[in-house]
């Protein structure tokens, strides 16, 4: 089935609260806009409560829509569009569906068992009229929004055939002023929608470069507490962390190995900033790039052998890449006046970037095989891209409305996600791989 | 007219805050089971009201006298960059020559150069930029006999901006070395 203008433009204000025990309450409106003709059309039926109370805790359908829809992969059918709502097979009437144009059908139903949950969907084939996926997952009331983005995972998994990262999470650094020389710094972790957001760290001095590492234990990231850069290693679980010793001046720009043994870093104890590989194991540097000039924002290629940076060696800032055991640095970029942190796809094959036109900063994308620029965002001021674990999305910082927000963007442009938040600026975005 | 504003700029007072050694910073676990976490997440709201105790103060009232007096070289103590720019423009240079030759009748007299960058481009290599522009500073001190002992910088990048606007007037402003004297113990 053919349909002939997808373009789409869908704003969820969700503006939904989210609460902490202890009555603190961040709001969050996320904005989704784009569309595009291949979307898969997909209706996500409300699902039935069968509890206690008088109505659901949460409502599955529409975060799954919305995890769907920001994919760029799918266009999901408005509730107020659906003839009938079904939420058990043998109440389905195929030829509604089929006559909505919808290719695929999402229904279930949420069961309460005391102060647990079990969520029941299926996801159907309309034209074939065959069952795809059937799954019954039980949840606790404060896992539920992550067992409601493993749906989500599962419609994804099964009609793309690729990875899905709704179930994974974002780590950011929020700033919120007090006064005009003194802000709160907190960094934070959160769904990958930007729901149920956690304080793991704070300070009245800046934080900055969170980066996961590869098992998603443990955050590295850059404080500049007691008015020193210095690099911390926090486990997410307990909240523990530990510092890698510092060199005066710079230690920045954490990145992680594939094999989460070492971390490259940025330090300048030596006079300008330099690449180090740091061996977590045994604490050991290894300096890598020995320039004059600025070198920093590592990131490692997939295999772990090379390492991408930004240098700005030959004038402005590019990008080059170096052995990681150490050799010669070679230039990658030569489009525009300013390509810096760089970092690579799941597959190695793809580089994104900030991507700078006299004074105009965009986030770009280069295929590593043919050199090919395409450019995602419309800046003027994009900067911080971090790819999502499945290379599909890109997750950068911008300004919108004299505001610092977050905001998720499909690798080929056509869908835009912003996550505004209502208190302060955020920046710094990294997903968890 | 251009140096005009940035004189104007300069006499900006630049306000420090003395509570640096009082960081207040704690971290919270996060909770990936059901581990009760929401009690942490309040965590930011306890300190905000502790920032009360803070001080703010201004140089003039640390240093006295010549700090405090708008004809003197020294109560100018921000240098404004061009920018992707380390240089120190000709018209700030006797800015630097005044506190150099401050720190060198006062040997005992420790400065600390805050690198600043606007907030276009890459937040590291910004961190890198401004590290460049404390350096520039800090040489042309050293040169007029300033010790290195005397000298501490820290590199902040985008991340203090002094003002709030994301144009060319806050960027301009943004762009700096701010030069801040220690409290002698």
């Amino acid at each position: 089935m053919v349909v002939k203008n997808l373009k789409i433009i869908i704003v969820l204000w969700l503006a939904m609260l989210v609460f902490f025990s202890h009555s603190v309450s961040a709001e969050l409106t996320i904005q989704i806009t784009g569309g595009t003709k291949s979307a898969i059309p997909v209706a996500v039926v409300p699902f039935a409560w069968r509890g206690v109370s008088g109505h659901a805790p949460i409502n599955v359908a529409s975060i799954v829509s919305a995890d769907l829809t920001r994919s760029g992969h799918f266009k999901t059918l408005p509730v107020r569009d659906m003839i009938n709502k079904p939420s058990r097979t043998e109440a389905i009437k195929l030829g509604n569906w089929r006559a909505l144009a919808q290719d695929y059908l999402v229904i279930g139903e949420i069961k309460q068992n005391q102060d647990r949950f079990i969520i029941e969907f299926k996801l159907f084939d309309v034209y074939r009229g065959k069952q795809l996926l059937g799954y019954r997952l039980p949840a606790t009331a404060r896992g539920l929004r992550r067992t409601v983005h493993r749906i989500s995972d599962l419609v994804y998994e099964e009609l793309t055939g690729l990875k899905g990262v709704f179930n994974s999470r974002i780590a950011y650094v929020t700033q919120k002023k007090k006064s005009k020389r003194v802000s709160i710094y907190r960094l934070k972790v959160a769904d990958s929608d930007g729901f149920n957001p956690k304080v793991i760290a704070s300070s009245r001095e800046p934080i900055m470069s969170p980066a996961w590492s590869p098992d998603g234990k443990k955050i590295a990231y850059v404080s500049f507490e007691k008015k020193k850069h210095r690099i911390f290693i926090q486990t997410l679980a307990t909240g523990q962390r530990s510092t890698i010793p510092r060199g005066r001046g710079i230690n920045g720009a954490p990145a992680w190995s594939p094999d989460g043994s070492q971390l490259a870093i940025t330090l300048s104890k030596d006079g300008s900033p330099d690449i180090y590989v740091v061996d977590l194991n045994n604490r050991s540097w290894q300096k890598l790039t020995k320039s004059y000039a600025i070198d920093t924002e590592p990131a490692w290629s997939p295999d772990g052998r090379q390492i991408v940076f930004t240098s700005d060696r030959g004038g402005k800032p590019q990008l080059y890449t170096i052995p990681s055991h150490g050799g010669s640095a070679k230039r990658l970029t030569y489009q525009g006046d300013y390509n810096a942190r760089g970092s690579f796809s799941k597959d190695g094959r793809k580089l994104v970037m900030v991507h700078g036109n006299r004074g105009d900063y965009r986030i770009a994308i280069m295929d590593m095989a043919t050199k090919v620029f395409s450019i995602l965002t419309k800046g003027p001021l994009d900067e911080s891209p971090t790819f999502s674990a499945n290379s599909g999305m890109v997750l950068y910082a911008k300004i919108m409305n004299d505001k610092g927000v977050l905001s998720a963007t499909s690798v080929d442009g056509s869908m835009n996600q912003v996550l505004t938040f209502d208190k302060g600026d955020v920046r710094e975005p990294a997903w968890s791989q | 007219m251009k140096a005009c504003l940035q004189w104007m700029m300069v006499f900006s007072v630049v306000v420090f805050v003395v509570g640096c050694s009082s960081t207040n910073k704690k971290t919270e676990g996060f909770g990936g089971s059901d581990a009760v976490t929401s009690g942490y997440s309040e965590g930011g709201a306890i300190q905000d009201e502790r920032l009360g105790d803070l001080e703010e103060i201004t140089n003039g009232s640390l240093m006295g006298g010549e700090f405090n007096n708008p004809d003197s070289l020294l109560s100018k103590s921000v240098i404004y960059f061009m920018f992707d720019s380390s240089e120190v423009q000709p018209v700030f240079a006797e800015v630097v020559t005044a506190h150099a030759q401050y720190l060198v009748a006062n040997s005992g007299q420790r400065v600390i150069l805050e690198g600043h960058a606007d907030e276009r481009g890459s937040p590291e290599y910004n961190v890198a930029l401004s590290e460049r522009r404390a350096k520039a500073v800090a040489r042309m001190l050293e040169m007029q006999g300033v010790f290195p002992e005397q000298i501490e910088i820290i590199s902040y990048g985008e991340m203090k901006p002094s003002e709030d606007g994301h144009d060319q007037a806050a960027w301009q402003l943004n762009r700096r070395v701010e030069i801040t004297y220690q409290a002698q113990s």
